[in-house]
């Protein structure tokens, strides 16, 4: 009984830290066709952000609670920095070319980030621990879980919702399922495609740097985490079907019920069972879960 | 014009072996290093003739190191050749079985997919303390033929001449085969699988053939990789050392057999020299470069030889 609710709940949590690094990397694909390998290192930027931000902020004095708020404009800062910057200084240039070329496109930005990183930060791990202990934790059956888990599961909630709902009911959001859907037929209608792409990927930047920021109290910060990251947050969003919201949510889910069944009964099958959900489903359905349909090439 | 590349490789070859005699160790490694990366990018620059780029090649790479690590642990043989037949055997079984539902996938899907097959690996290999989990273990390669050369003073030149005579045999055959009616199919299917069809080939066949064949050479140099390093571990299979040789690929570009072994040379002297003076911008350099290429460069480095030799039809 006990390892089945913690199965459950590990597998909820890591489900939702799964969406919530996934979410933006599906946007820019379902959007621009970028897949952006550059999204792990926006990932580690926010956490390594967030981590000196935060610490330096709590070192001052101020009160611990403040932390989240920080923690916060650390994501906003990160991702309205980096994400004009390479939308309009290097991938703007390179849209008319073939996806795959865009992908290799990401993978040396990805490159270059990793090294800038180490410039940046060094190489010594950063510790953000205050957030994870300010809020207390709750039990269940004997098992003892911290609240920020909770926060997790509210975050990964709120955003999916809020994004549903921007692209659903508001007319910027039609305007990006307009663009989705075709970008010449959107551009035709007087949509400015331009500004879009520029707007999502900047939406996209902010969200991978959130899932740093929200992953920087679990973890110790350090190189690699973008590299390990980005290719868990593949796995999702091609489960899912490139570029489906609810795909991610369900491929998340997936993903993260199956990763924690394998830690808690098989714990040798951790990273392999991650992959093994992946090579199923496109086994099964190449495209992901979720994917539409696409007209043949001739 | 006379096609010159098999001229050019042996003579290459010829010049390496020579010339192997009066380098000093570290650049006869470096060399052997260089050759074990380009037998790798060879099969990768067949896979992107084919319109397809590899983002999980590490795991025919690891597949073949790993297979001549242990082949004294399962066989009690530690002979070189039969270390690299093994390799050759267990990568061609398992990417012709892999191959069957590979060759469906095009683009993203097939980068992506081979991706998580190569992570099932580093996950496997990771985890099993029996192969020394990440750490790996050494591998020890002590003869050769039968003939016991380790002690002998010349292993490392032995090692050498092995992965240059495999490297040149690569070369060879694989120019011979881009030649053949089946391997121009290759540049048909990247341009149009449909018409490919319609004129009666296989595009799945051409794709299933070639991937095997870039799965072998991976899994050769990833042999030789281990015999010429003598330690292996799971990084191998990582998705970052595939990206390395996607890395080559493009920078080299892909439009001759002698390309991948430039970009490989390249590729490692640079790689030391970053290491040893600044280690951490080494991967600044490799994406600037990278990017460098794909905006300017699109055909990669080897078309700065070719390009004026060229006649522009239109």
């Amino acid at each position: 009984m006990n390892s089945i609710v913690a199965i459950i709940i590990d597998g909820l949590v890591y489900s939702s830290w799964l969406f919530i690094v996934a979410v933006g990397l599906t946007l820019i694909y379902g959007v621009m066709k970028i897949l952006n390998i550059a999204h792990g290192s926006f990932y580690a930027i926010g956490a390594y952000t967030a981590a000196s931000l935060t610490g330096s902020w709590l070192a001052l004095g101020y009160d611990q609670s403040t932390a989240f708020l920080i923690m916060l404009f650390s994501a906003v800062l990160v991702g309205f920095t980096l994400g004009p910057i390479i939308e309009r200084g290097i991938l703007k240039y390179m849209y008319q070319r073939d996806e795959i070329v865009l992908v290799l496109v990401t993978y040396a930005l990805f490159l270059m980030l990793e090294d800038i990183i180490k410039l940046i930060w060094g190489v010594n791990p950063y510790f953000l621990y205050q957030p994870y202990g300010l809020l207390g934790s709750f039990e269940i059956v004997e098992l003892t879980y911290p609240n920020y888990n909770l926060l997790l599961i509210g975050c990964a909630i709120t955003i999916g919702c809020f994004l549903t709902w921007f692209l659903q009911k508001t007319r910027h959001g039609k305007i990006l399922l307009a663009v989705i859907h075709d970008r010449e037929i959107a551009s035709t209608q007087g949509i400015n495609v331009d500004r879009v792409y520029f707007l999502t990927f900047t939406l996209g930047t902010v969200l991978a740097a959130l899932g740093g920021v929200l992953t920087a109290p679990m973890i110790s910060v350090q190189p690699g985490i973008g590299a390990e990251t980005i290719v868990m947050a593949f796995a999702v969003v091609v489960v899912g079907g490139l570029g489906s919201l609810p795909g991610a949510a369900l491929a998340a889910i997936l993903i993260g019920l199956v990763r924690s069944g394998a830690v808690h009964l098989f714990p040798d099958l951790d990273l392999f069972s991650i992959y093994l959900v992946m090579a199923t489903v496109l086994i099964f359905k190449p495209k992901g879960l979720f994917s539409a349909q696409e007209e043949r090439q001739i | 014009m006379p096609d010159k590349t098999l001229t050019f490789t042996s003579i290459a070859a010829l010049t390496l072996v020579i010339s192997g005699g009066v380098l000093p160790q570290w650049a006869i490694f470096l060399v052997t290093v260089s050759l074990c990366y380009g037998t790798v990018v060879l099969g990768m620059i067949l896979l992107a003739r084919t319109g397809l780029v590899s983002f999980g090649h590490g795991l025919y790479y690891c597949l073949g190191a790993y297979s001549a690590g242990t082949s004294k642990l399962f066989w009690g043989i530690s002979d070189l050749i039969f270390m690299l037949l093994t390799a050759i055997i267990l990568t061609a079984t398992i990417s012709f079985a892999l191959g069957f539902l590979l060759r469906k996938y095009r683009s993203i899907f097939f980068a992506m997919l081979s991706l998580a097959f190569s992570m099932i690996l580093y996950g496997l290999l990771s985890k099993s303390s029996y192969l020394g989990s990440t750490d790996g273990f050494n591998v020890t390669t002590q003869t050769i033929f039968g003939y016991d050369f380790l002690d002998s003073g010349y292993a490392r030149y032995i090692i050498f001449l092995i992965t240059t005579f495999t490297a040149w045999l690569c070369c060879f055959l694989m120019h011979l085969y881009l030649k053949s009616n089946k391997g121009r199919l290759a540049d048909a299917v990247k341009d149009n699988e449909l018409r490919v069809e319609y004129l009666g080939a296989s595009a799945a066949k051409i794709i299933h053939t070639n991937y095997v064949i870039s799965a072998v050479l991976a899994g050769l140099g990833g042999a030789l990789m281990a015999i010429s390093i003598g330690h292996i571990d799971p990084e191998m299979s990582y998705w970052t050392t595939s990206g390395e040789f996607v890395f080559i690929t493009i920078m080299a570009g892909t439009s001759s057999v002698l390309a991948p072994f430039f970009g490989s040379m390249l590729f490692t002297t640079v790689r030391s020299f970053a290491y040893e003076y600044s280690p951490d911008t080494w991967q600044l350099l490799l994406g600037t470069t990278m990017l460098i290429i794909i905006i300017f460069l699109p055909d990669g480095l080897w078309s700065l030889f070719t390009r004026k030799k060229k006649h522009r039809s239109v």
